[in-house]
Order: structure tokens, then C-alpha cells, then sequence
């Protein structure tokens, strides 16, 4: 009998305690962030959307094949000794065009492996997150510069210079290449990096101020 | 109300529709804020805010966006559900809570039906809801509704038991049935209240008929027939659209009926706590209106406090506590009311 009532007791006292508990809680203030309204401040070097910055992309394939799930595709293109590419900010000089550089970002699981390995510093990891889309096909962002007409001249180009070569070379005895233009002094960056843009085609990708590279849209 | 109304429109009928309409027109609203409203205490109970976008400020529009979602949804009738049953049950249900309504007065002014045994009729008629959903239960042809149905009949029935003993001792002070009675009887301020009369006998009753009436209608702790946890949803699993809308309305028409019950028979109904001030027949429905959301504040805050009990504990507290300790007042209050004559 005693239990009996104690055990009634304990149930109400249990029951009002548990009630002053969420009466409380009735008015601590809520820890809801309303997300578009209001933003996190991301951690620094938070790894979200990736950056291509092609003015100074060498076309090494370095962070192609560091890419654990190969979301990179990039295709290169040799050039003839007459043109110069330029150099990219670090002072490489650049010999291949890459017409193709594209990152499947759907697959992009955002390890981040791609960036140490890039020896310009090109690739990298912005903040920016909100960019679903509505067709899976345009999470495929294309970053080569180049124009399918320049793509075309450039191998025309290669393939007159290649022949050439293979001429010359049936005609001639061997003898030394033509010496490589000297490289630059590192650290010595060209004073006009031309601007632009990741050409988006068929889809619209992410749209960085290449005058500031820094600035992560 | 009635006598005007029949000057005005000179027209019987008519005026015993519009009567049976009122209730309507209250329960409707009522729900769709009492839905949004648990919905806004229950986040900030967790530290959460609830909907917030709908309408603009914080959401208010969300529920009146959900039964527009609700109407529009698709009838889906189980192939191995009994369709004739299916269909009938919410209905059912539905009339079960609303023909509670018929008696319950809103205001000195105001009742659907001005019968003596007010009390009585909504204690025997709100029964009705247990058919309706052993019926949607049965119906559904699945198994956790069934197991929903049984334990809500079981529930109902061993808890009907200590909401009329309990009850039962503030009949026996008025000697009536009557609601209106019952609320004149304790008009005054609000120490006339009778769960402040024969302390602590009544006060204990309105203890005993408030956990009961949880019980009655389902609501944690004592919601082991939707238990979404255990039974998906209990009796109403395979209802959807307009057809779960009608159960989740009868939910909450249950709800305020029974608040509303407590309001009227323990706390003074449409009486204003303070005397004469602030009384009359629209202040009438004032009070009786903001007593009845008081009680379903608890409700809700209760049912974001506990956990749900076990059938085993819960038939525990239905037959070893709440029905010897109703029996108890029932005893003690007609014993001092003889001896008090
Ligand atoms: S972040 Fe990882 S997955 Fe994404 S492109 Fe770079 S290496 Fe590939
Ligand atoms: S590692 Fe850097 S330079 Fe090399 S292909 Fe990738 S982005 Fe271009």
C-alpha cells in the first residue's frame, strides 16, 4: 500500500518537474538558422564548388589523375614552336592549349585531392554551395577557353607542322632539335593575364570575375 | 439566442440549422489554429521554430495550405478494405465528436440544444467516436489499423469509467444534469469555481477527469492507438485525403469538447472569474472560449513532456489509480453534501 501511493506521488511530481523542464524550454529562444534567410559563416577553407582558372592551367593532367572518382576530363593540344601561350602567374611557361577541361561536379565527391597537386595553383576550392540544377547535364562545367574554330586552327596547324617535321626529318640526316625558348625567371609574372571566362557551353558555368581570381563569386 | 433568432427570421427550421451550424463554423477554424498551434509549441518546446514561411509570419497560413493540399489528394480505398465500412468511418467519428457540441454551452446565450441532461447526452453520445474507429479500424483490413482500433477501444472504454465518477460528484452538489445549471451554479468569482469547492475532493476530481479526458481523446501520454512509433497510425493508416482530414478534425473537435467539458463543469464555464466585470453573454463566450484553449494548452504541452505508456501501464492507471480514487470522492462528496444539508 505504501508503494501504492508513493509510486502515484512520484508519477505526478515526475510529471510536473518534466513540465517546468519544457515550460522552460517554451522560451529559450530556438536554435533554428533559417538557411536562405540567414547563412552560416563557413569554415575557412571549406571545400565546396571547384575553380579553374585556365589563364594560368599548364594542361599537366596532374589533378585528373588525383581525382579519386576521375570527375576531371581535360584533352590537350601541343603547339608549334612559333606561338607562345604565354606564361601563367607563377611563371611556367605554357605549352599545350587544352581545349577541353571539364569537371563532372555531380560526381565531385569534394575531397580536395586535386588541388595540392595542380603546380600553378589554378584548381581550387571556392565557398560557394548553392548551385543545384534541374538538368543533371548541367553540373558539367566546362572551363576551356578556347573556341571550337581556334580548337580547329590549332590542330590544323599541329598536323601542317607535324608533316613538315616527318619531312624534314626524311630528308635531312638527324641533327639537334631547336633549342626550347628560355624559361623566365620564376616568380616573374606576365603583366597582363588575358581575361577569361569558363565558356560555358552548353551550360552555364560558374561565373567568376577572372580580373580577381580570388574573389569566389 | 433561439427565441430571438425564431423573431427574427420567423422561420423554425431555418434557425435550428443555423443553430446546428454554429459548431461548425467554430470547430473548422478551431482545428486549423489548434494544428498550427501544436505545431509552434512542440518546436519551441525543442528549440525549434516551427513552419515559419507559409503566410509570412511565422507560418500561420501552413495548415489552411495543408487542407488545401489535404482536399485536393486522391480517395485511396485499400483493395482488401470492406469499402462500405471504410467509408463510413470517418463520418462516423466525425458525428460522434460534433453531436457533443449540441450540448455544450458557449455562452449564457448560446447552446445548441438546452436539454437537462446535457451532461449525460455528451458523456453517452462522444462513446460514439470508439465505434466509428474500431469501424475504420475493422475496415482498413490491416493489421497495425486493427491493433490501433482494439487498443483505442479498450482505452476508451476503462477511461469513460473515471470521467463519469468523476463528473458525477459535481452533478451530485448541483442535483442537476444541466449545464447551464451547472454553470449558474457557480457564477460569482472564481473561488465559486467547483474545482476549488470541497477542497480538496473536487479539485482532485478535476485532476482525475483531466488525465481521463487525455485518455479519452487519445493524446500523449495516453495515444497507444496511433503510436506512430509502434503502428504507423494507428486506426487511421490507410486513410487518406479528405477522408483523414475528417478523423484529424474529429481529433481535434474531440479535443476542445472535452476542454471544453472541463471548462464548463470544473472551472466555471462562461463565468468571468471576477464577478460582475468583464461578464455577459459575449464575454461569456470570451471566457468559456479562452478556458477551453487553456486546458488544450496543456494538452499539448503534456503531450511534449511524456513519454507514451505501455497498455499494460496504462490499463494500470485507468483501473488501479484513476477508478478507486474517483470512487473515493464520489464517496466522500456525497457524504459531505448529506451531511451538509
Ligand atoms: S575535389 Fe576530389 S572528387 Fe572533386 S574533382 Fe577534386 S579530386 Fe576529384
Ligand atoms: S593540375 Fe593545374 S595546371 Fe595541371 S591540368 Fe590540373 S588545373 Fe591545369
Amino acid at each position: 500500500m505504501g508503494t501504492y501511493f508513493k509510486n502515484i506521488w512520484e508519477g505526478i511530481w515526475t510529471v510536473l518537474v518534466g513540465m517546468k523542464i519544457t515550460w522552460s524550454h517554451l522560451f529559450t529562444p530556438a536554435v533554428t538558422i533559417q538557411y536562405p534567410d540567414v547563412k552560416l559563416k563557413l569554415p575557412e577553407r571549406a571545400r565546396n564548388r571547384l575553380y579553374v582558372n585556365m589563364d594560368d592551367c599548364i594542361g599537366c593532367d596532374q589533378c585528373a589523375m588525383a581525382c579519386p572518382v576521375d570527375c576531371i576530363t581535360i584533352e590537350t593540344l601541343k603547339s608549334t614552336p612559333d606561338v607562345d601561350l604565354g606564361l601563367t602567374s607563377v611563371g611556367t611557361k605554357k605549352r599545350l592549349y587544352v581545349p577541353r577541361f571539364d569537371i563532372d561536379i555531380a560526381k565531385c565527391c569534394y575531397c580536395g585531392l586535386c588541388v595540392p597537386p595542380c603546380p600553378t595553383e589554378c584548381i581550387k576550392m571556392t565557398d560557394v554551395y548553392e548551385f543545384s540544377e534541374y538538368e543533371r547535364n548541367n553540373l558539367i562545367y566546362r572551363y576551356a577557353t578556347m573556341t571550337p574554330a581556334e580548337i580547329d586552327a590549332a590542330k590544323t596547324k599541329l598536323a601542317a607542322y607535324e608533316k613538315e617535321q616527318a619531312e624534314k626529318k626524311a630528308a635531312a640526316p638527324p641533327k639537334p632539335a631547336a633549342p626550347a625558348p628560355a624559361r623566365v625567371p620564376v616568380g616573374a609574372k606576365p603583366a597582363g593575364v588575358p581575361a577569361a571566362k569558363p565558356v560555358s557551353s552548353p551550360a552555364p558555368a560558374p561565373v567568376d570575375p577572372p580580373e580577381n581570381p580570388e574573389n569566389k563569386s | 439566442m433561439k427565441e430571438f433568432l425564431i423573431d427574427i427570421l420567423q422561420n423554425e427550421i431555418l434557425v435550428y440549422v443555423l443553430m446546428a451550424a454554429v459548431p461548425l463554423v467554430w470547430i473548422i477554424p478551431f482545428a486549423l489554429f489548434a494544428v498550427w498551434w501544436e505545431r509552434k509549441i512542440s518546436a519551441h518546446m525543442q528549440d525549434r521554430l516551427g513552419p515559419m514561411r507559409t503566410g509570412g509570419w511565422h507560418g500561420w497560413a501552413q495548415t489552411i495550405a495543408d487542407i488545401l493540399k489535404l482536399i485536393q489528394k486522391e480517395d485511396i480505398i485499400p483493395a482488401a478494405a470492406d469499402r462500405k465500412l471504410f467509408n463510413l468511418a470517418p463520418y462516423v467519428v466525425f458525428v460522434g465528436s460534433f453531436a457533443a457540441y449540441a450540448a455544450i454551452p458557449f455562452s449564457a446565450a448560446y447552446v445548441g440544444s438546452e436539454i437537462n441532461i446535457g451532461l449525460f447526452y455528451i458523456l453517452a453520445v462522444s462513446s460514439f467516436v470508439v465505434v466509428g474507429l474500431l469501424m475504420a479500424g475493422w475496415a482498413s483490413n490491416n493489421k497495425w489499423s486493427l491493433f490501433g482500433a482494439m487498443r483505442a477501444a479498450a482505452q476508451i472504454v476503462s477511461y469513460e469509467i473515471p470521467v463519469a465518477l468523476s463528473l458525477l460528484a459535481v452533478v451530485m452538489i448541483v442535483g442537476t444534469f444541466d449545464l447551464q445549471e451547472i454553470n449558474r451554479a457557480q457564477s460569482g468569482y472564481f473561488w465559486n469555481w467547483f474545482v476549488f469547492q470541497k477542497f480538496p475532493l473536487l479539485f482532485v476530481a478535476a485532476t482525475i477527469y483531466f488525465v481521463a479526458s487525455l485518455a479519452e481523446v487519445n493524446r500523449t501520454p495516453f495515444d497507444i492507438p496511433e503510436a506512430e512509433s509502434e503502428l504507423v497510425a494507428g486506426y487511421h493508416t490507410e486513410y487518406g485525403g479528405m477522408k483523414f482530414a475528417l478523423l484529424f478534425l474529429a481529433e481535434y473537435a474531440n479535443m476542445f469538447a472535452v476542454s471544453a467539458i472541463a471548462a464548463t463543469v470544473f472551472f466555471g464555464g462562461w463565468n468571468s472569474p471576477f464577478g460582475d466585470f468583464m461578464s455577459g453573454p459575449v464575454w461569456g463566450l470570451f471566457w468559456f472560449i479562452s478556458k477551453g484553449m487553456a486546458f488544450i494548452f496543456v494538452h499539448m504541452w503534456l503531450r511534449w513532456t511524456l513519454p507514451r505508456l505501455r497498455v499494460d501501464q496504462l490499463m494500470y492507471v485507468g483501473w488501479k489509480v484513476l477508478i478507486p480514487f474517483s470512487f473515493v470522492i464520489v464517496l466522500g462528496v456525497g457524504f459531505w453534501v448529506m451531511l451538509a444539508r
